[in-house]
């Protein structure tokens, strides 16, 4: 057994964060030194919950180092168990903060994924405000933001974040790591309900369905009803070969995402800006998404300071039939969104059939005809999704049908 | 020793005696009617001057003894130069040399560059401090070493103190980056610009003598003077005066961060549904990083929509000027330039205008700016469930800030507060402020990441933004959210009782103290 271990960060750059060392003793009691920026504040809650997460793993005698840079609590509790686990590896006992109300929330099969904001997982500060600008998902991200030896820090502290931080709404994604690692951050991630999962550089179903057959397993013993949605990453050349299969291997999946960066290492191309070198790859994962009735995510923009060459990025993706783009700084979130949005004439093409539609639902009539026209199912519904992406996108009101029907 | 304590008109406890003299508790806003005349300096004749106009002394030692300093007077600068100001240390290092004590210093603001200022305090050549204080000085009046209670005091009720005789003056030592023998001086030339003088107008005129510290002489006539030469005793010609590097940034940057970017798209937002945002509006934002961009916000709407704003106040920076040129405002109002470009365009262009504290401010006055501006946009260290704020100390009861011309600015039309709901798990939004600074009812709006709350007094607000799309909030919901994240409600600070620091209100009534910390 080990006798000293740490966990988490401090200093002067690192807000919201705290490092926690156990010094493991014979005797003496637990002997807590505490420095924190909100002190007088919150130093007495702190030491409260500390000695809590203590008796909790039945850690008598030690000395507890405690360096706070205004962690939440659900930090210093991740941050406290990860050193507990590191002094104790065949620890099995989480310390778990009561689940927040109204955070656990199921997601629709089809629902919008315009944007996805990744947040590194090991790093608190950037999850606290993400939801507050308003991306469709969020993903906690185990895998490459995080350093091989903080892999099982980040666990604890995105386990914990499912449970406590509200997106106010965004989808609650994860990215696990690459297979065979990435199922053993199922057994930490799946009791808490995220919506879905992005699996990393997928490239055959076979992977798909390891990960689809640990989720069942977990989902029948934790009694979870809600669907947890697969979003697997196509990141390779093999991966972009079997993107169809991959995509219909269960009916969980909900999406293709693309990686770029490794598929240019993987194919022996540079990156460029225009991106004449993954044109087919990318062709090929959307037309296998589209084939299998799933959402076609693209790459990210990653020059976070051009906002023009990110919202041409997004018309260009809208264009060719992706459905999302990911992000990795906030302030892209609204960009990406004005790009996905559906034009003038689009909007008012779909505002005609859906009042159509309406009056066809009134009369009770099964066909829905516009003028002389017959409209078809599947373009009603296209219109419906319009209407809705610009309600979300903010361009038309809730009271449209009001507002067309006075005018 | 205890302070005999009363309530005041906002409920809060304060002292009745500021220094050996009688202080008048908070009456509420706009209740207090002062009586009698201002203050006025001796009356000075030309006979006792040179004729030449030529009044340069040797060095500031000599300055101030011939200015009469002796014992328990008041010295009084300004903070034009802020932290790279090089002259209120050598002021208090020449008192130190004459073996002079228990002097007043009455600085418009002091800055981590005086931290020298400790071991005057220490020695007993300062008694105490009358200005705002914040880190090594606000430390220092926080842990009760000072003898004497600091007094906090708006740029506006600075003037409204010295203009209402509430501070005499004996000697004011005025830096000028640009001076002639006679005195004329002014912010906008020379090696050490800073731009304007204003906060140096009411010590020029009410002082008993006035002493001009300069490292860029001119022949006569200095232009412009915004400091006459005729309210001036001496002038003292010194190296240099100021660290330009620290007095004005090269550039100024807006934030990066985007919550605070958030927070200012959403107040522009919520000034364009309140309808503020017409033809010939005016607004004023600071340049701290939220405000600044709140301007940039604000401009791109105003281009968009084509509308055009009849005046802006600064503190003015580059972005404010780049307004200026585009010609979508008609004049800057400037109290103070941050960085190059505003100097520049203060010393170069007629619609930049050099304001003081008695135009824009002083509230014993017959009107000033601060009440015709349309929207101010402020910042504040905590506001609570009544929209009371606290700009002068930590929520850990440190003193932080100054008031600068915060209070003042509250008469605005529509003043509103863009605060984040927390700062490293501290709540900004609690039950009641630490430190009242500003009473509730004067602030009307609060912009936070997770929602706007509105005064209910401003009904007119809240209606005119209720079908906005903006996310209008209750100001407890706010806090409610706000105390869940954190983890509970934090602690209360622990102060003893004694009182280290008197907040005056715009008039000179004492809306609040600060106590000593445990």
């Amino acid at each position: 057994m080990n006798m000293k271990a740490e966990a988490g960060r401090s200093g002067k750059s690192v807000r919201s964060d705290c490092r926690v060392a156990i010094t493991l003793r014979e005797s003496g009691g637990i002997d807590l030194q505490l420095t924190s920026k909100v002190e007088s504040l919150y130093g007495n809650s702190i030491r409260t919950l500390a000695a809590e997460v203590l008796a909790k793993f039945e850690i008598e005698h030690a000395e507890v180092i405690i360096e706070d840079s205004g962690a939440l609590p659900y930090t210093i509790t991740a941050r406290i168990e990860a050193a507990v686990k590191r002094l104790r590896p065949e620890e099995s006992r989480d310390f778990l903060l009561p689940y927040r109300e109204g955070l656990r929330q199921s997601t629709a099969r089809d629902r919008f994924r315009r944007s996805r904001l990744y947040l590194p997982g090991n790093d608190p500060k950037l999850a606290i405000n993400a939801g507050i600008h308003r991306p469709d998902g969020v993903i906690l991200d185990l895998e490459d933001s995080v350093a091989p030896p903080e892999k099982d820090a980040a666990r604890i502290l995105v386990r914990n974040t499912l449970r406590e931080v509200d997106f106010y709404g965004a989808e609650r994604m994860v990215r696990i790591n690459q297979l065979p690692l990435g199922l053993a951050d199922l057994d930490a991630i799946i009791p808490q309900e995220p919506n879905l999962l992005l699996i990393p550089k997928v490239e055959t179903a076979a992977q798909v369905v390891e990960v689809v057959d640990r989720i069942e397993s977990l989902r029948a013993s934790f009694g979870i009803e809600a669907p947890i949605h697969l979003m697997p990453i196509i990141e390779s050349a093999k991966g972009a070969i079997h993107a169809y299969e991959i995509a219909s291997a269960h009916s969980s999946v909900v999406a293709l995402a693309i990686g770029l960066e490794d598929y240019t290492a993987d194919i022996g191309a540079e990156r460029t800006l225009e991106g004449k070198e993954s044109l087919w790859m990318r062709g090929a994962v959307l037309n296998a998404a589209h084939a299998a009735g799933v959402q076609a995510i693209d790459t990210v923009y990653s020059d976070v300071n051009d906002m023009e060459g990110l919202l041409a990025s997004v018309r260009e993706a809208k264009s060719l039939g992706f459905n999302g783009k990911g992000c990795i700084h906030p302030r892209q979130i609204p960009v990406v969104h004005e790009g996905f949005a559906p034009e003038a004439k689009e909007i008012e093409k779909a505002k005609k059939i859906v009042l159509a539609f309406d009056e066809a639902q009134r009369q009770g009539l099964g066909v829905v005809s516009l003028g002389s026209k017959m409209i078809d199912p599947p373009v009603v519904k296209r219109a419906l999704h319009t209407i809705d992406l610009a309600l979300r996108s903010g361009i038309l009101n809730e009271g449209w049908k009001e507002e067309t029907n006075e005018g | 020793m205890k302070d005999k304590l009363v309530r005041n008109a906002a409920g809060r406890e304060v002292v009745t005696e500021i220094n050996g003299n009688p202080a008048v508790p908070y009456l509420g806003v706009g209740k207090f009617k002062p009586e009698g005349r201002k203050a006025a300096p001796p009356i000075p004749t030309c006979a006792d001057y040179p004729a030449d106009g030529n009044k340069v002394l040797s060095d500031l030692k000599t300055a101030l003894e011939k200015a009469g300093l002796r014992d328990g007077m008041t010295i009084s600068t300004h903070h034009h130069f802020r932290n790279g100001d090089l002259v209120a240390n050598r002021i208090f290092d020449a008192a130190a040399e004459l073996g002079v004590k228990d002097l007043r210093w009455f600085p418009s603001a002091s800055f981590p560059c005086h931290e020298p200022m400790i071991r005057h305090l220490d020695s007993g050549v300062i008694h105490h401090i009358e200005g705002s204080m914040n880190g090594p000085l606000g430390d220092y009046a926080s842990s009760g070493k000072m003898r004497g209670l600091g007094v906090l005091r708006s740029h506006g009720g600075r003037y409204q103190a010295v203009q209402d005789g509430e501070v005499h003056i004996d000697i004011a030592v005025i830096a000028a980056p640009t001076s002639d023998p006679f005195g004329n001086c002014n912010g906008v030339n020379g090696p050490s610009a800073c731009g304007g003088l204003g906060f140096a107008l009411a010590d020029s005129q009410y002082a008993d003598k006035v002493i001009v510290v300069t490292d860029n002489l001119v022949p006569f006539p200095c232009v412009p003077w915004q400091i006459m030469g005729n309210n001036v005793d001496s002038v003292v010609v010194t190296e240099k005066i100021g660290d330009p590097e620290k007095i004005v940034s090269g550039t100024t940057n807006i934030t990066k961060s985007p919550d605070r970017l958030l927070i200012a798209e959403l107040t522009a937002r919520f000034v364009e549904a309140a309808g503020i945002l017409q033809d010939g509006f005016s607004f004023q934002a600071g340049a701290g990083g939220t405000a600044l961009s709140f301007a940039l916000f604000l401009r791109d709407m105003m281009r968009a929509k084509n509308i055009k704003a009849r005046f802006v106040r600064g503190g003015s920076t580059q972005y404010l000027v780049d307004m200026l040129n585009e010609g979508l405002t008609d004049y800057i109002l400037d109290g103070q330039t941050f960085d190059l470009a505003g100097v520049r365009s203060m010393r170069d262009n007629p619609h930049h205008i050099h304001t003081n504290p008695f135009v824009s401010y002083n509230y014993h006055n017959k009107g000033n700016i601060a009440s015709m501006v349309d929207v101010v946009v402020l910042g504040a260290t905590e506001v609570d469930v009544h929209f009371n704020a606290n700009v002068v100390t930590h929520s850990d009861g440190r003193l932080l800030h100054g008031i600068g011309g915060w209070q003042n600015c509250l008469f605005s039309k529509c003043t509103i507060l863009p605060i984040p709901t927390f700062r490293d798990r501290i709540p900004v939004i609690v039950d009641e402020v630490t430190t009242l600074c500003g009473p509730g009812e004067l602030i009307d709006v609060i912009v936070t990441e997770r929602g706007i709350a509105i005064n209910p007094l401003r009904q007119d607000l809240i209606d005119r933004t209720k079908n906005s799309g903006l996310p209008i909030r209750s100001i407890e919901a706010l806090k409610d959210e706000i105390e869940s994240i954190c983890g509970g409600a934090p602690d209360k600070p622990r102060f003893r009782d004694n009182a280290i620091a008197a907040i005056k209100w715009v008039d000179g009534t004492v809306i609040d103290i600060v106590r000593q910390l445990e």
